[in-house]
């Protein structure tokens, strides 16, 4: 577009100056190897740290690693009896299930209320911001383990401030111990995920929302549009990008919880009945040295990461070229 | 531009009270919308600071005190006592050091890669462009926790278990997926015609790109440390496995020993704050030193502008 129109705008110079011929015309452009030389080291390091595991992962996947094995026999080829073992569990797709519901409750909370507290961000005065986007910093830094004894210590059965303060409100939930049930077990695990998530989808639409120019919405609303109309017409397509990106990203991270729900069962919580898929795999893997079926896992887990985000991909790639 | 910038921004406070002063007329009249705007992000930013604020208000706190029925929600009476404690174990500056060398080394080969590969992938067109920026759309979405076993049983056999230089190729690579596909949008997000204007006024393309489009990149490059950063400070799964050895434990691992080791007696929360503060706290200084230049509007005002 501004290719075309930048010579049509201003074509007097052109043929006025006896430029040299090269310099009129169009640069022309040759393939060149500098882009190549540039994702070199990139390349290179995912083909070392992903790639290599990878392929080692997909021939494990194959294999099965019993009690020989663990005193170093090389594990027997037993085909896809791995896969086959896997789908026929009906742990597995219990599993499956609650870690899909969980991702994708979690991930539209967390882009939900990080897309409010941008426009929130946005809205309010600069010192107001300030406040709000320190809080913010504050539990975006937190790192996950010190942020995770926090949470379990405020939600501990005993004297934790959760239990302390419903019961002060008139709920009686002294010694209530929250991670005995599953869906409560989920609930604390969702409000400590989204309590973390949200300050990166926050700051990412809010850096967003500062390239959306401030003229174009006071005529929006000198015209006559509501604060909905403005935000649904003209903020959300240009910050449609880096929010496809965030609310991607989120379902895919959202889906790999691991050291949350790990340190929550290690505070307390049954294992088998709140497993998702990062745990449940960790405990095959690790727990019972079972690589095989811990790789034929991990393998469905990736293919099941790639048929959840590949319609965002793809709508990506559409507005990348 | 910038010089105006930056004054705007260090006298906001000292502006709004002077305009109270003279009575001089504010810029905007206020909306009753605005007030519950901020009084809802006032409550939402103590909402979200809350647990921060417990975590080192517990840290000050005698575990009696702790553990006694009604909890003390201000630090009165605190003393470093649990500081004091974690600090007498001596394990926490090994791991500290041991943190800082890790993401260190991530965080510039990182930024060093995946800038090179966003630079490619924005500014050239070229063959196999399309399948690269496919595969790390793809690669990000990989669940490091079904890699770690792998990931193990490769840095085995290079020798490279508790090594530094072993855990950060495994964290390069996570990081740089991502890391790309965020510097692309920053480099797309400067205009093209703004290098192409550069060039045509006599500047090399090179020269285009370090006097005009890298300064506006800043930002962006800001934001990317950050996140890998983040990222390879609070890497917990694939640390679990490489960095078996006590010594070479980063301050996760070390937490979470902390944690398990204060467990197997009464756990003492007191103690395991005041360790938690210590993991928690570089990263939060560290991020309030950055914060002014995360959320600056430099590209903002330069496009604008």
């Amino acid at each position: 577009m501004s290719a075309v129109s930048v010579p049509a705008a201003r074509p007097a110079p052109a043929p006025a100056q006896p430029a040299p011929p090269r310099q009129a015309m169009p640069r022309p452009r040759r393939p060149s190897l500098a882009p190549y030389f540039l994702l070199v080291p990139s390349i290179g390091i995912l083909l070392v740290a992903l790639g290599y595991p990878l392929i080692w992962q997909v021939i494990t996947s194959t294999q099965r690693f019993g009690l020989k094995q663990q005193f170093g026999q090389a594990p027997d080829f037993v085909g896809l009896a791995n896969y086959a073992a896997v789908f026929t569990d009906a742990q597995t797709w219990a599993v499956v299930g609650r870690s899909i519901a969980f991702c994708l409750v979690n991930a539209a909370v967390t882009v939900v209320i990080g897309v409010g507290m941008a426009l929130l961000m946005n809205a309010v005065g600069k010192v107001t911001r300030l406040i709000l986007q320190i809080a913010m910093l504050l539990a975006w830094a937190m790192p996950v383990i010190a942020s995770m004894t926090v949470w379990i210590w405020l939600f501990d059965w005993r004297r934790g401030l959760v239990n302390w303060g419903l019961t002060k409100l008139g709920f009686n939930y002294t010694n209530h111990n929250w991670l005995e049930q599953p869906l409560s077990f989920y609930f604390v695990a969702t409000v400590i995920v989204v309590w973390m998530s949200v300050p990166f989808v926050a700051f990412s639409i809010y850096a967003g929302l500062t390239q959306v120019s401030t003229e174009v919405l006071e005529a929006a609303q000198m015209d006559g549009a509501s604060a909905s109309r403005r935000f649904f017409s003209i903020i959300l397509p240009l910050i449609r990008p880096v929010l496809m990106i965030v609310a991607l990203l989120q379902v895919i991270w959202d889906l790999r919880v691991f050291a949350q729900i790990k340190m929550l069962q290690d505070a307390g919580a049954p294992t088998a009945s709140t497993d998702l898929l990062g745990t449940y795999i960790y405990r095959v893997g690790v727990g019972a040295s079972d690589f095989g079926t811990a790789s034929a896992l991990s393998i469905f887990v990736l293919l099941l990461t790639i048929g959840l985000s590949f319609v965002y991909v793809m709508h990506l790639l559409k507005e990348d070229s | 531009m910038k010089p105006a910038l930056a004054a705007t921004g260090a006298s906001a406070s000292t502006a709004v009270s002077a305009s109270k002063a003279t009575g001089r007329p504010r810029r905007k009249p206020v909306r009753p919308g605005r007030v519950v705007a901020s009084v809802v992000a006032l409550v939402l930013a103590i909402a979200w600071a809350f647990p921060v604020y417990w975590m080192m208000n517990s840290s000050l706190l005698p575990n009696a005190v702790l553990t006694s029925t009604t909890p003390q929600l201000l630090p009165f009476g605190g003393s470093l006592a649990n500081f004091t404690a974690v600090f007498n174990q001596g394990t926490f500056f090994p791991a500290l050091g041991m943190s800082l060398s890790i993401t260190l080394t991530t965080v510039f080969f990182c930024l060093l890669f995946a800038f090179m590969a966003a630079l490619a992938i924005s500014r050239f067109k070229f063959k196999g462009r399309k399948s690269f920026v496919l595969a790390v759309l793809f690669i990000q979405m990989l669940p490091a926790e079904g890699m770690f076993i792998a990931q193990y049983k490769m840095m085995s056999s290079l020798g490279l278990l508790n090594n530094v230089i072993g855990i950060s190729i495994i964290y390069i690579a996570a990081v740089v997926p991502f890391t790309i596909w965020m510097l692309r949008g920053f480099v797309a997000g400067v205009p093209a015609e703004l290098e192409e204007a550069a060039m045509v006024d006599g500047l090399s393309r090179t020269g285009a790109f370090f006097r005009i489009t890298f300064p506006l990149l800043a930002p962006g490059l800001v934001a990317s440390g950050v996140y890998a950063f983040l990222q390879a400070w609070n890497e917990f799964t694939v640390a679990l496995v490489i960095l078996q050895k006590e010594e070479y434990r980063t301050l996760p691992l070390w937490l979470r020993g902390f944690v398990q080791a204060s467990a197997t007696r009464a756990t003492d929360w007191g103690q395991v704050m005041a360790a938690s503060t210590l993991v928690a706290v570089p990263v939060i200084i560290f991020f309030l030193i950055v914060q002014g230049r995360l959320t600056s509007g430099l590209v903002a005002g330069a496009v604008k502008g």
